[in-house]
């Protein structure tokens, strides 16, 4: 096989590849390298770790020539620059963590290791995961390795946080990407670039090790180009931590069997309250080509009803800054990360967090810090937690008489660089049908299931209950077969 | 409610931000539209609902309290912009 060819191939693929002897774990690292290298335009890593990953290629070889192979022994990925990464700069894109080298690894790059994966290198992001566009990296903005039919020069984002984890899955940089989602930020750059993404259930992987944002939302999880290998990624990252008292501590299933091609009987809920005004023709048109895929597989589609739905986004823009402003607190120039001077230790807190963060995380670190102060905690803060309880017993209701839910991933396709910066209230609007399942910690994945009139791949969201990861897969392997999706990205960037 | 420039900058000052003139003037805009926008959940009738605190259904675990890590100094102290004889430093809080 050729060094491209490698490139090809999915994660699942190149495992079995692997397996068999067609290639070495060094040349199918090599073939990813060159293809990182030649895509620095992209700005998908923000640290790169050729040497780290050859090694560790060589490493893997000689466990697979021994018959000791992990699960994902020998495939090169990527990981999002949120989690720790011992030896490795950790920067959370951000200028306060510029010069952050961890000496520990969180738990899921460590299970990743262990699993034999190669990490490629840390992959761009949003400053602290706030954004969703990857336009607030201090390490600048990722671009969209897709571009519009007939205006190929306007530069798209990627979505985010996790920008750079889905640019670099798309443009095949890497088999696979680990992301983190707090309100969307693995489904809606999946949806964005045409890969999959899976956010599991709050408490499925360990957050221990990844830099927080908001605590009570933040999960981490896969980005690949098939469900197949999501699947396979998540068995590997998710799992009981004693270090991560969120940690839900339930068997690890092994989710590629749950890909059974099988959905007859299943009931699907459509929510009523997601056909928003203003959505555009081709995305409710695709919503309802997904239904009719899924009635066509021998499942039942119904409509059901989340009558909190417009509540999500004020909930959670109360609820995730209020987080943040706590958890980055510890950002105070004494023990990590950047420092500047001050006449006294106030002013050099000040100052040090006056100009390590940049403008999105300071908006909301300010309204995380007003809406906790005295006087206004209860009707805020206190307030948002409670119709956060209504969402989730939203969705616990209609569990009851479906077994997943569809919905779109994103309100619209990857936008292009600027058009949503002035305004932070339409960038949150990104968000939409994604924050909801956040809110309620339920399981989500969005898969590529057609273009837009533009070229632009679109994606479909299907929701599940608490920890039944295996029946949104096994739906999702489904629609995947049934939308057939299989346009790409042209590699414009190698010939620039 | 509308916030006003001065308790902007009081809350930047509780963040402990420094925030140039010009960032605490947009600020203000900024601040004020997002508090609008979360106006729309008072709207909703909350009386008698328990606020969420967890995402996920599940009860603490405990553990035996024992110290199980640690004994690292140097390690701890790697990132440290400035540390001495085993201590992180600060700019000097006593007279």
């Amino acid at each position: 096989m050729s060094t491209a060819d490698l490139t090809e191939l999915g994660l699942a693929e190149a495992r079995d590849g692997l397996k068999a002897g067609d290639f070495s774990a060094r040349e199918l690292v090599d073939a990813h390298i060159e293809a990182m290298e030649a895509a620095q335009v992209l700005n998908a890593f923000i640290t790169e770790t050729p040497d780290l990953a050859r090694e560790r290629a060589a490493a893997a070889d000689k466990r697979i020539a021994a018959g000791e192979a992990g699960l994902l022994e020998g495939l090169p990925i990527g990981i999002k620059d949120l989690f720790c990464t011992d030896g490795v700069r950790t920067t959370a894109g951000s200028r306060i963590l510029d010069n952050f080298i961890p000496v520990y690894e969180s738990t899921v790059t460590a299970k990743l290791r262990e699993a034999g994966a190669v990490m490629l290198g840390k992959l761009n992001l949003d400053e602290f995961a706030m954004g969703s566009s990857n336009e607030t990296s201090y390490f600048g903005p990722v671009r969209n390795p897709w571009r519009r039919a007939g205006d190929p020069a306007a530069e798209l984002v990627p979505g985010g946080s996790s920008g750079g984890s889905a640019a670099a899955v798309a443009a095949r940089l890497a088999l696979a990407a680990t992301g983190t989602d707090t309100g969307g930020s693995i489904r809606q750059p999946a949806a964005f670039t045409g890969i999959v993404g899976l956010k599991p259930t709050y408490g499925r992987c360990s957050r221990w090790g990844i830099i927080a944002f908001a605590s009570s939302l933040d999960q981490a999880g896969p980005m690949g180009r098939s469900v197949r290998d999501v699947a396979l990624m998540l068995r590997a990252m998710a799992g009981f931590d004693e270090k991560d008292s969120t940690s839900v501590d339930a068997p690890v299933p092994d989710y590629e069997a749950a890909l059974t091609g099988d959905v007859r009987g299943l009931k699907v809920g459509v929510p009523v309250e997601y056909r928003a005004d203003g959505m555009p023709e081709e995305i409710s048109a695709l919503w309802q080509q997904g239904m009719e895929w899924l009635r066509a597989a021998g499942a039942e589609v119904r409509e059901i009803s989340l009558p909190h739905t417009k509540y999500a986004l004020p909930t959670y823009y109360i609820v995730a800054p209020a987080e943040a402003s706590s958890n980055l607190a510890r950002y105070d120039g004494v023990r990590y990360g950047h420092r500047e001077d001050g006449g006294n230790l106030i002013e050099m807190y000040e100052n040090t967090r006056g100009s390590g963060f940049g403008d999105e995380v300071q908006r909301r670190i300010m309204i995380g810090t007003y809406v906790l102060s005295a006087g206004y905690y209860d009707a805020y803060y206190l307030k948002a937690q409670k119709v956060r309880t209504l969402i989730a017993r939203d969705f616990s209701d209609a569990f009851g008489d479906v077994d997943v839910i569809l919905t779109p991933t994103a309100p619209s396709a990857a936008f292009a660089r600027g058009e949503k910066t002035d305004d932070p209230l339409s960038m949150y609007l990104n968000d939409v049908f994604t924050v909801p399942a956040s809110l309620a910690g339920l399981p989500g994945i969005s898969l590529p299931c057609g273009l837009n009139g533009e070229g632009l791949p679109l994606g479909l969201q299907l929701i599940g209950r608490a920890f039944d990861e295996e029946t949104v897969l096994r739906v999702a392997g489904v629609l995947e077969e049934a939308a057939a999706f299989d346009a790409r990205p042209a590699q414009w960037w190698r010939e620039a | 409610m509308s916030l006003d420039k001065a308790t902007v900058t009081k809350i930047a000052h509780l963040a402990r931000m420094k925030l140039s003139e010009d960032r605490l003037d947009h600020m203000v805009g900024e601040l004020n539209n997002i508090l609008d926008w979360v106006e729309t959940l008072k709207q909703v009738d909350t009386e008698d609902v328990p606020p969420m605190t967890s995402a996920v259904r599940h009860s603490l675990r405990m553990r035996e309290d024992k110290v199980t890590d640690g004994g690292y100094v140097d390690r701890i102290l790697a990132n440290a912009p400035d540390a001495e004889d085993g201590f992180f430093t600060v700019p000097k809080v006593v007279e």
